[in-house]
């Protein structure tokens, strides 16, 4: 995925009743129709928001049936949290280094540390 | 991995309507000590990473209105970094961050140290940046380190306890 395709699935994902049909379609397949009618909108509206996450590569349609229901592509979205899985990684890793520091820092702070009240029993 | 045994996990979150990447993550230590471990140059510079790089701190004044510069070395490559304190607080740190390579962007970083009691913390950071194109090609960079290695400089900063 280029970093253009990146940025159109952020841009789909934008629209909260975009994020909406996204999570309905990961439930199953579904035709405009269907994801239309919780809505007080209109299927042309409903159409419209269809054509921009298929444009973005989310969703495809097939063309086939009649009825032309709708798919979630989820190989696109496990792109995506590929993606983001590797920074949050690289945010772990820092982390932990401070994990590190903030212990030793605790060592020097507090005389009452167990370990240190363990040394003292012994000598 | 840390001393408790316990292992506190990052969670991300990049927000769809605005071009921002927000981080929290727990902490076994006090708001006031992560204040330190984040304006401390000597302890700033042992954990901010990445792995296998020495981070060299070459200006450094963590109070409101001040600034900072360091360097990131490995194997001859260097890459700086550099940015001001806008705010330093008790709870609260706003600064902004640039990086050298591309010094036209900015990106605005805001940290809150949410008191949990007990003796733990939780880090609230978010990075405001210029775009989405910006945000998510930040996301896509990276990670050239590979995590073993990341966890061997952990033992190794474990080891020295």
């Amino acid at each position: 995925m280029d970093d253009d395709q990146l940025s159109r699935v952020f841009a789909a994902l934008a629209d909260p009743m975009r994020r909406d049909i996204v999570a309905r379609l990961a439930a199953g397949d579904a035709t405009v129709g269907e994801l239309a009618k919780p809505y007080d909108v209109s299927v042309q509206a409903v159409s419209k928001h269809i054509k921009v996450l298929a444009e973005a590569g989310l969703v495809s349609r097939s063309r086939d049936a009649q009825r032309r229901p709708c798919r979630l592509e989820a190989d696109v979205f496990d792109l995506v949290t590929k993606w983001i899985e590797r920074y949050r990684r690289q945010a772990q890793e820092r982390y932990e280094r401070l994990d590190a520091v903030l212990a030793e820092m605790q060592d020097g702070e507090r005389p009452s540390h167990p370990r240190l009240r363990q040394q003292g029993a012994v000598s | 991995m840390n001393t408790t045994g316990s292992r506190h996990e990052v969670s991300i979150e990049a927000d769809p309507t605005v071009p921002v990447i927000r981080i929290t993550r727990d902490f076994d230590a006090t708001p006031a000590q992560l204040v330190r471990a984040h304006t401390d140059p000597a302890l700033f510079a042992r954990w901010v990473g990445p792995n296998g790089m020495e981070t060299e701190i070459l200006d450094w004044d963590a109070t409101t209105g001040g600034r900072w510069r360091y360097v990131a070395r490995s194997d001859g490559e260097e890459y700086g970094f550099h940015g001001s304190f806008h705010e330093v607080r008790d709870d609260r740190i706003v600064q902004t961050f640039t990086y050298d390579g591309e010094p036209d962007g900015v990106a605005l970083e805001t940290l809150w140290f949410e008191d949990l009691g007990g003796g733990r913390t939780r880090l609230h950071a978010q990075s405001l940046v210029d775009s989405f194109e910006g945000r998510d090609q930040w996301l896509a960079s990276g990670m050239e380190t590979g995590v073993e290695e990341g966890y061997a400089k952990l033992d190794a900063l474990v080891a020295e306890l």
